[in-house]
């Protein structure tokens, strides 16, 4: 695929996807370093920033080898715009209380667990090793966000409220994890990935089962907020990289 | 002030074939999250195989004032050590 | 220093024929190198001490993480990022050794945080510096992580079992922290110019304040005395300032860099640099709460906990249905 330029775009602009939806949300969990409820949770919350990070390196710097044109994982976290940023507008929402960043993870880590499980019979065998990696890592990630929300969401009232809550404003933004474009169609015809959409069904019932135990009520809003994996971002994401990406736009060209 | 979640001992087996060795403490909730965070606490740099999580107050310990009656005793039972026999060289290893 | 200027509640050091029976076999087991456990007998004051030292060891770990926690989000490359989240959560975790060290003498972690949160306890005076640029990062790997490490290594052979343990466990996931810091430095001070300033201003603004974590001299200290006979302090802040000037200037030399003192120069008599103090005043300004950022780092402290109460609350409230439900089903 990487030899036909048309092919290659879409593989790279897939990439992105991966690789940016992995920066974001390692970018945001760091952002609690230092800040969270219990020691025992910020250690935690440190390691997944870490595997994020971690992964987010692997799928950018093969994008950028897919590219072609010598860009690495660094130039491509800190020297894009907003616009061409991939990830999910799930990513980049701002944490909020535990409640939302766990539930932010909780709904992103079911996803790709089922997504990752498809990846390991991709075509591409980077995608493969990557992906079974990973899918180490995210297991855990999804195992534990998994009981933690079933412990907050059935706690004490006040975490019950604060659990709800986090659902109900993040809800919308999943529907993206399942949107179909031509991208997305150009992978799976070649073998190298899966159509997003084919993983609905097992997505909301992991997620579904979760939030019963959780004694948690999936709200009923048929409202989709997407637009993030073609660029079209929230406000949010642009003060991120305003953060993120200060040394490199000050210092251009400097190594650190 | 509210409930403190109590505190665990964290015994970790290092690698395969080892006895589960006290690392250090924790505090959590119950016995599944204290091995969560067991694993996410004391084995950031591979330490381990395998986890155990004791509740601290669980732990019985033996009295330090009896520290003589204890293991005393043992101090002149030599002959429970291998190197308190004699082997003739010609029978060889043993 | 992580722990400075720890009160011993002694009035003066007694000798051996002064203590009751009990004190003196104490006494002479910490003299012979025996380890103190948590439950033999000690002295109410070696158990109030080592609270206070342990405790303020503690909390300047998790204080700690908060001036190299405002780079984590800014870290110019994406592996500077994931070296320095995983500093900063070793200091996590060091908070959390430490906590579990002082548990053992009779007070709970829950407790040792609300005294932090009410100013009734201390935590280290450096870690009220701001860090102003990407260069603070390094200098605080090197100074400050440097500086804690001349009192760590030996305090490895503290005389209190769990205390002692915990520091082992501490130097060694530490070996990697002066390092990191290093490398910054390394790499600022062989950069572009700005890097270059940047790293000179860096080494300017924490040298002075890296000398200050030793504390004030101690060397006529009761304090000092009664805890070095109780083999819970190891050096006195002298030799430690001492010992951690001579290992940084060379260090400096290397960098390119010029240390902010222009008496400092090399004595051959006694083997070592003589160097200027810093500004004492300064520090027990700091201490009392006037430092750059005494008011942030608390500030943040005290909100992460109160913010938290409900997650703590809500997973403990759920660890107590469940074992509800587990006696009701047995």
């Amino acid at each position: 695929m990487q030899n036909d330029p048309i092919a290659r775009d879409y593989l790279f602009e897939w990439l992105l996807r991966r690789g940016d939806s992995a920066l974001i949300m390692g970018h945001r969990m760091s952002e609690w370093c230092g800040h969270a409820p219990v020691l025992e949770e910020d250690i935690a919350l440190a390691n997944i920033a870490l595997d994020l990070i971690g992964q987010a390196r692997l799928w950018l710097s093969y994008a950028g080898a897919v590219e072609g044109r010598g860009r690495g994982e660094d130039d491509l976290a800190f020297l894009r715009d907003a616009w061409d940023f991939r990830n999910l507008l799930l990513a980049e929402q701002p944490n909020g209380d535990f409640g939302k960043t766990l539930m932010r993870h909780f709904l992103y880590d079911a996803h790709q667990v089922l997504l990752l499980e498809k990846l390991l019979s991709s075509r591409d065998e980077r995608i493969c090793e990557i992906s079974e990696k990973t899918l180490k890592e995210v297991r855990y990630h999804a195992e534990r966000s998994a009981d933690l929300v079933v412990r907050l969401g059935d706690g004490t009232q006040e975490s019950h409220q604060r659990m709800q809550a986090a659902l109900e404003s993040l809800w919308p933004y999943t529907s993206e994890f399942f949107e179909t474009d031509e991208t997305d169609r150009a992978m799976a015809e070649a073998g190298l990935a899966v159509l997003p959409e084919t993983l609905k069904e097992d997505w909301s019932e992991m997620v579904g089962s979760v939030l019963d135990a959780a004694t948690l009520i999936v709200p009923k809003t048929g409202f989709a907020r997407t637009g993030g994996t073609t660029g079209r971002h929230s406000e949010h994401l642009g003060h991120l990289l305003a953060d993120m990406q200060f040394l490199q736009r000050a210092y251009p060209g400097a190594a650190w | 002030m509210s409930k403190e979640w109590p505190l665990w001992e964290v015994f970790i087996r290092g690698q395969h074939g080892l006895n589960h060795r006290h690392v250090g403490s924790l505090h959590a909730p119950d016995a599944e999250m204290a091995l969560k965070n067991a694993r996410d606490v004391y084995t950031r740099r591979k330490e381990g195989v395998s986890i155990w999580v004791v509740p601290s107050a669980q732990i019985s310990a033996s009295d330090p004032g009896d520290k003589d009656s204890l293991f005393e005793p043992s101090v002149d039972k030599v002959y429970r050590h291998p190197s308190f026999f004699k082997i003739p060289d010609e029978v060889g290893k043993m | 220093m992580y722990a400075q200027m720890i009160k011993t509640d002694a009035a003066k050091v007694r000798d051996l024929s002064e203590m009751s029976a009990e004190e003196r076999a104490f006494q002479e087991r910490i003299d012979r190198g025996e380890k103190i456990e948590p439950t033999d007998w000690m002295p109410e004051g070696y158990r109030k001490t080592l609270i206070r030292q342990i405790g303020q060891h503690a909390h300047s770990e998790i204080v700690g993480q908060l001036p190299e926690g405002n780079w984590i989000t800014r870290a110019p490359t994406l592996e500077r990022k994931a070296i320095l989240l995983a500093k900063v959560q070793d200091e996590a975790g060091h908070g959390l050794y430490l906590y579990c060290a002082a548990e053992t003498l009779g007070v709970s972690r829950d407790e040792l945080i609300e005294l932090l949160h009410a100013g009734k306890m201390k935590y280290s005076s450096i870690f009220n510096y701001p860090t102003l640029t990407w260069a603070d990062i390094g200098a605080v790997g090197w100074l400050v992580d440097g500086a804690a490490i001349m009192n760590q290594v030996p305090l490895q052979r503290t005389s209190y079992g769990p205390y002692s343990r915990a520091m082992i466990r501490i130097c060694k996931e530490e070996s990697f922290h002066q390092r990191q810091g290093f490398d910054i430095m390394m790499k600022m001070a062989g950069g572009s110019e700005a890097q270059k300033r940047m790293a000179q201003d860096a080494l300017d603004r924490f040298w002075y304040p890296s000398l200050m974590m030793f504390g004030p001299s101690d060397k006529d200290s009761v304090h000092s005395a009664q805890s070095m006979a109780w083999k819970i302090k190891i050096n006195t802040n002298d030799e430690l300032r001492q010992k951690f000037v001579d290992q940084t200037v060379p260090q400096a030399e290397y960098l390119g860099l010029t240390v902010p003192d222009p008496d400092l120069k090399w004595n051959e008599d006694k083997g070592g640099y003589d160097f200027s103090e810093p500004d004492w005043n300064e520090f027990f300004e700091v201490l009392k709460g006037n430092g750059p950022c005494n008011e942030e780092r608390l500030g943040a402290r005290v909100k992460a906990w109160e913010d938290g109460a409900w997650v703590r609350e809500g997973l403990m409230a759920h660890a107590d249905k469940r074992s509800v439900a587990k006696v009701a089903a047995e």
